[in-house]
């Protein structure tokens, strides 16, 4: 197969770590017969050396604005594609990845899988799994034609380490596309405390909460563990236990820290569609048989009123 | 102001994972019993957004698509009950089973079989496949601009000023119309419909199309002109693994979670 070309982006100035999670599943397709592995960045030489060290064969720089919405970038892209020859394009589940895979497949006449967990080489034609059903089913997908398109899943591949000694490519694209949609301002989230999307800990609660001042023990708890944030499903935001903005779910924020601590949260599937990717799930509640419990590494069967504070001292305790 | 809502019926994403099944030989979802099939959550606040638009522009028509089995019927009547205009269902046998690259065809012959239009709300994406395609697609298609993720949408005679939810922020835009919209959980809660409005929609007009009357043959449907392939589709093998902290008293049981997580470096 001829190759395949990662769609890299470029946020205040630095190469995406998605980016790099890109070439990495780029490269693993490469060992599997996929053919070279080439990169897009709307950016100058600085990100395509960066791109090369990550795994990258050849980059083609565009001097679009990186903040660029996905139709203007769409012919540069277009345009790696055909020098390139790729017959496979990567490109990261993002705000600019949402649009671009969809109007990239659309104007090839193809089809593209969003939001991937997994990417293989099978007969020489590329294979996606992706979640559907709220994460109750899984499905794979295969593409009739070229380009095969897939956005992945953020985190679910590896970077490579970077290798400043591998040389390739670079070379300069200027297609632009027209602007139909004007940009007229963009604002960065107030960070008020850690993001939730990035919190290494996420204590959430749910329904089971009884009431809002269960969230006044769960903010206690986030307190003494080293940046957490409180999270919510959608049935206590729906209830206005929470702000809906903080709320975790299919129809919320998808989140996936190292620990999550579920309280009082069933696992419906509305829910574990936002926190599915979480490393390991902690789960304190009444019911034994809870969804959420099943897929916990760690469970406590208790009224969480009982255990959250005694959970808190005993946390203080061990400093 | 003449607004096209796209809709569409959807498994109810709150079935407990219990009740959830796949056939996997047909490589379907087998509908769980007793519980009904919802609009998709998203695509009330796209209703929501027109109706307030037409009310802003002091008149114009929403007119509700669906694409669907008969009972999709239920999906344009709830946008009907919220105060949408008339409804358009698109059934036939031909669509099932379709992916979103056919599904994005089928609406976008519907749309122009319907003519004139200034804008076209869709919800962000459908909480079944969560694959936000079918917008950019029916978008591509029509040669007109889809602005995605929607939190706020205003309009006025010749242009729609957005403002988008990204992943690390907002962001205000603006595009000519005509030009599509999706709509996300942030632009707040829909109109819940009362039991008058209920009433009165059952007399608003629901025309069927079918395949045939939107100029599409049997060599663009069916499952094997899907352009991306269902090769499996199987539920997730769920290993339980989990250790029930145990102890006399919920303190026994708070410090054996707290010296487990500490143990596994978890805080």
């Amino acid at each position: 197969m001829p190759g395949t070309l990662v769609i890299a982006e470029v946020i205040d100035g630095s190469v995406s770590p998605a980016s790099f999670e890109l070439l990495g599943a780029a490269r693993k397709l490469a060992d599997e017969g996929a053919g070279p592995v080439a990169a897009f960045v709307a950016g100058g030489d600085a990100q395509a050396q960066e791109l090369i060290a990550h795994g990258a064969d050849t980059v083609y720089t565009s001097s679009a604005d990186p903040s660029s919405l996905a139709e203007v970038l769409l012919p540069a892209v277009d345009a790696a594609i055909e020098q390139s020859g790729a017959t496979i394009v990567l490109i990261a589940q993002s705000s600019l990845g949402r649009d671009l895979g969809p109007l990239l497949a659309f104007k090839h006449n193809t089809g593209v899988a969003m939001d991937s967990t997994e990417v293989k080489v099978e007969n020489g034609r590329l294979r996606a799994t992706r979640s559907a059903y709220g994460g109750n089913a899984r499905a794979e997908h295969t593409w009739k034609s070229d380009p095969q398109i897939a956005t992945l899943k953020a985190k679910s591949h590896d970077p490579l380490e970077a290798d400043s000694s591998r040389s390739g490519d670079i070379k300069a694209i200027d297609a632009v596309g027209e602007a139909r949609i004007r940009v007229l301002s963009t604002e960065k989230a107030e960070s008020t405390g850690i993001r939730l999307e990035d919190a290494p800990i996420v204590v959430a609660g749910g329904r089971g909460l009884g009431d809002a001042s269960g969230f006044e023990l769960l903010e206690q708890l986030a307190g003494t563990l080293p940046s957490a944030a409180v999270a919510a499903s959608r049935a206590a935001c729906d209830l206005g236990w929470f702000p809906p903005a903080l709320q975790v779910g299919l129809t919320g924020k998808t989140v996936s820290p190292n620990v999550y601590i579920a309280v009082a949260i069933s696992g419906a599937s509305q829910h574990m569609a936002g926190m599915a990717g979480s490393k390991n799930v902690v789960s304190i509640n009444k019911d034994a048989d809870a969804n959420m419990v099943k897929v916990s590494k760690f469970a406590v069967i208790e009224d969480y009123k009982k255990i959250i504070p005694a959970l808190i001292e005993e946390i203080k305790k061990l400093g | 102001m003449n607004i096209i809502v796209c809709v569409k019926q959807i498994p109810d994403p709150e079935t407990p994972a219990s009740s959830f099944k796949v056939d996997e030989a047909a490589k379907k979802v087998i509908p769980a019993q007793g519980i009904a099939p919802v609009v998709n959550p998203y695509d009330p606040q796209a209703t929501e957004a027109a109706l307030r638009l037409k009310d802003a522009a002091g008149g114009g028509k929403v007119t509700v698509v669906s694409l669907g089995p008969d009972s999709a019927r239920d999906a344009i009547k709830h946008a009907l009950a919220m105060g949408a205009d008339e409804g358009v269902l698109l059934s036939d046998p031909a669509f099932e089973d379709i992916d979103n690259f056919q599904t994005a065809r089928a609406l976008a012959a519907a749309i122009q079989k319907i003519g004139e239009f200034d804008l076209i709300l869709m919800g962000r994406a459908s909480a079944d496949w969560d694959m936000g395609v079918v917008p950019l697609g029916v978008g591509t298609l029509l040669g007109v601009p889809v602005v995605t993720v929607a939190k706020s949408v205003e309009a006025d005679g010749s242009k729609v000023t957005v403002e988008r939810v990204l992943d690390d922020g907002f962001q205000k835009v603006e595009a000519d119309l005509p030009a599509i919209v999706t709509v996300s959980n942030e632009f707040g809660e829909p109109r819940y419909p009362q039991l008058r409005q209920i009433m009165m929609a059952a007399k608003k007009t629901v025309q069927v199309w079918s395949a045939a009357d939107l100029g599409l043959g049997d060599d663009q449907l069916g499952t094997a002109n899907r352009a991306m392939p269902l090769e499996a589709l199987y539920q997730p093998k769920v290993e339980v693994n989990v250790e029930v902290i145990e102890g006399d008293s919920p303190e026994e049981m708070a410090r054996n979670l707290a010296q487990k997580l500490r143990a596994a470096k978890l805080i």
